[in-house]
């Protein structure tokens, strides 16, 4: 049944989705078809529409959170599942569609080649020309002014620091699921954290779709809150030692 | 001071000690919170009692009057009462946070454990 190149590795597609009944079930099938060798796990974060039903039928694995905790904590189940269960890497992508799964074989290529640790899918990657992102003026000059600062704390260029479209190893999921991860708003500041604790981090050009009929999680009074917590989060990345983040990434999953 | 103010003073803070130490005794609130609580009636206490002491603070530092030392103190040790809560809610949510994610792991893992017991081969070629 499953690939044989990927026999040996176990992977698993980590989808945490937070009322997502329209998109969830295209996502998943979506990554059967381009990504068949993988298992897929959805986080239902306390959603209040028929999103776990949708992704049950589709025979995807599911956990449910008791209440809404938010993306980052969400996707900090998956990694704790992945990590008990003992997948080699994982691939966390949005349930809203917004995140191609054609491209998960390219992440995850990335990753067990053994050439990086994480595998960030980028929407501005400069080889990525057949697609232009479009996006308000906000939210671009966040991404721009975020890319900026985290490029110049890591010494590498990171085109799209606050995309969720990752590919990652065992031992990031450790990192990830430990309490140094900032569970409250994953961004920018989880890149600088990675860096800090010595994983390395390679971008790779994905095509995102734009959300058709969805809040964004950067809405209303969201992006002043966003700046500020971004700003302060990376600060504090950078108060903290170097050691805590080695700590973190060893203490969970021995 | 005046007495009526040195009274007043007395009486609110022996009644803020005695309600502190009848809630610990009565388990309505952990020790963990009551020192700093107690920490601000002993003080208010010990200000009303020895006012040189107020004055000789409200010199120290260089307030004008020994009224605004009084609420000086009082503000810090709110302060320091509402950080303390702060520091516990943080810590608070995080084993929250651990809670609702073990539940989640331990759901699917039962939901898990009934679909194997009820279609033994379907486990079996999962195995194989």
């Amino acid at each position: 049944m499953k690939d044989t190149l990927n026999k040996a590795a176990k992977i698993l597609t980590i989808i945490p989705a937070f009322n997502e009944e329209h998109t969830i079930a295209q996502v998943i099938s979506g990554i059967k078809v381009h990504a068949p060798y993988c298992d897929i796990l959805v986080i239902d974060d306390g959603s209040s529409d028929a999103t776990a039903l949708r992704a049950r039928a589709t025979g995807a694995k599911i956990i449910h959170l008791p209440f809404n905790m938010g993306y980052g904590i969400a996707l900090q189940t998956g990694y704790k599942y992945a990590l008990e269960k003992g997948y080699h890497y994982m691939v966390q992508l949005d349930g809203d569609g917004q995140h191609d799964p054609r491209y998960i074989e390219g992440l995850l290529s990335a990753v067990k080649s053994g050439e990086t640790d994480v595998a960030i899918g980028s929407r501005f990657s400069k080889n990525n020309e057949n697609h232009v992102y479009r996006a308000g003026w906000m939210k671009r000059t966040g991404i721009l002014l975020f890319s900026a600062i985290t490029s110049l704390i890591i010494k590498q260029k990171v085109s799209d620091p606050t995309s969720g479209y990752q590919a990652i190893t065992r031992k990031v999921a450790q990192f990830y699921a430990s309490e140094a991860y900032p569970c409250d708003y994953p961004d920018a500041d989880v890149i600088i954290m990675l860096n800090r604790a010595g994983f390395r981090i390679k971008e790779i050009p994905v095509v995102m779709h734009q959300n058709k009929n969805k809040k964004s999680m950067h809405s209303g009074m969201k992006p002043l809150y966003y700046v500020f917590k971004m700003f302060l989060s990376i600060f504090l990345t950078l108060l903290r030692k170097r050691e805590l983040f080695n700590q973190g990434s060893g203490r969970v999953c021995p | 001071m005046p007495i009526k103010q040195e009274i007043f003073a007395i009486v609110i803070s022996l009644f803020l000690l005695f309600f502190i130490i009848e809630l610990v005794r009565r388990k309505k609130l952990r020790e963990e919170y009551s020192w700093l609580w107690l920490l601000t009636g002993s003080i208010i206490l010990i200000l009303a009692l020895w006012y040189d002491l107020l004055q000789g603070i409200t010199r120290f530092i260089g307030a004008s009057l020994p009224t605004s030392t009084l609420f000086f103190l009082g503000l810090f040790f709110l302060i320091l009462i509402a950080i303390q809560f702060s520091v516990k809610v943080s810590a608070l949510f995080t084993q929250v946070k651990n809670l609702a994610q073990e539940n989640g792991l331990l759901k699917q893992r039962i939901e898990e454990l009934e679909r194997e017991d009820y279609s033994p081969n379907e486990h079996e070629s999962k195995e194989s």
